[in-house]
């Protein structure tokens, strides 16, 4: 087994642990800080995919920004106390038997589809990740998409600050 | 690497955030579960185009095949942006109207 496989294998572990670690965790703001190990190692595996852009922008977008904001909403809330009301001990069961049946047959339709029996995702090597080859298509061919997306985000802060202010 | 470890490390974090949504009552937890969905899609988007990449690889050395899959993992990052800062405002006005972030409050939306 190479390093590039036991890399996988230690992120993959790490990944579902702490996400395991979001649900259990009492403390919102320990939810969090679970939440951004799990970023964390999604952004590993994009490195062991080659994808370095995506890899960068996952951790300033997603570990830095948008996590910064859920700690600064809890912490402004003064939410970090462990008296959360929690539901019945049934609801909790049927959440888990139906999310547990959703994975079953996730797996069931991937282990019986034919046409991912031998294919291989290349890890390590291949440019398309790169910042140049990303770049050069996303201002030529989808640079309507871009510009539509910055109107997106102008109504988002429109609307949150709309929202957020008191009347 | 077989692309069905993906998938299924992809359906899993999927899944363990459908468990979220399902039994927490904390909004702002299940807002975190919304996002540990989002980025399980965009793992399995990111895999699946370099699995194009690598089978298109074979037959030219310089081809492009691929590039949409991240670029739409950049768009899906985008739109997650936008509606973190929305949704986490929806919440800081809930707590202000009723002091809580328990969703059960929000069944007043019904009439």
């Amino acid at each position: 087994m190479g390093t590039t496989q036991l890399l996988f294998w230690l992120l993959s572990a790490l990944s579902i642990f702490s996400a395991m670690m979001v649900l259990i965790s009492k403390n919102p703001v320990h939810s969090v800080l679970w939440l951004v190990l799990v970023f964390f190692t999604i952004s590993g595996h994009y490195i062991l995919l080659n994808a370095q852009f995506l890899f960068i922008v996952n951790l300033i977008v997603y570990a830095g920004a948008i996590m910064v904001l859920f700690l600064f909403v809890i912490m402004l809330m003064n939410l970090n106390k462990d008296a959360e009301p929690q539901k019945s001990i049934w609801m909790k069961l049927a959440g888990a038997i139906s999310g547990g049946s959703l994975l079953l047959i996730f797996v069931s339709v991937v282990r019986s589809a034919s046409e991912m029996q031998s294919k291989q995702a290349l890890l390590k090597t291949g440019n398309i990740g790169l910042i140049d080859q990303l770049g050069k298509t996303l201002f030529s061919e989808y640079v309507i998409p871009f510009e539509i997306s910055s109107v997106l985000f102008l109504s988002a802060m429109v609307g949150a600050v709309a929202i957020g202010k008191k009347h | 690497m077989p692309i069905q470890y993906y998938i299924a490390l992809a359906v899993i974090l999927f899944s363990i955030g459908v468990v979220g949504v399902l039994t927490r009552r904390n909004a702002i937890i299940i807002f975190m579960c919304i996002e540990l969905m989002l980025n399980a899609t965009n793992l399995l988007l990111v895999a699946f185009s370099k699995m194009h990449h690598g089978a298109a690889l074979a037959a030219d050395a310089a081809t492009k095949v691929g590039v949409e899959g991240q670029l739409f993992v950049f768009f899906v990052m985008v739109v997650a942006a936008a509606e973190v800062s929305v949704g986490l405002a929806i919440i800081v006005m809930m707590y202000r109207n009723v002091h809580s972030v328990d969703i059960n409050f929000l069944n007043r939306l019904k009439n």
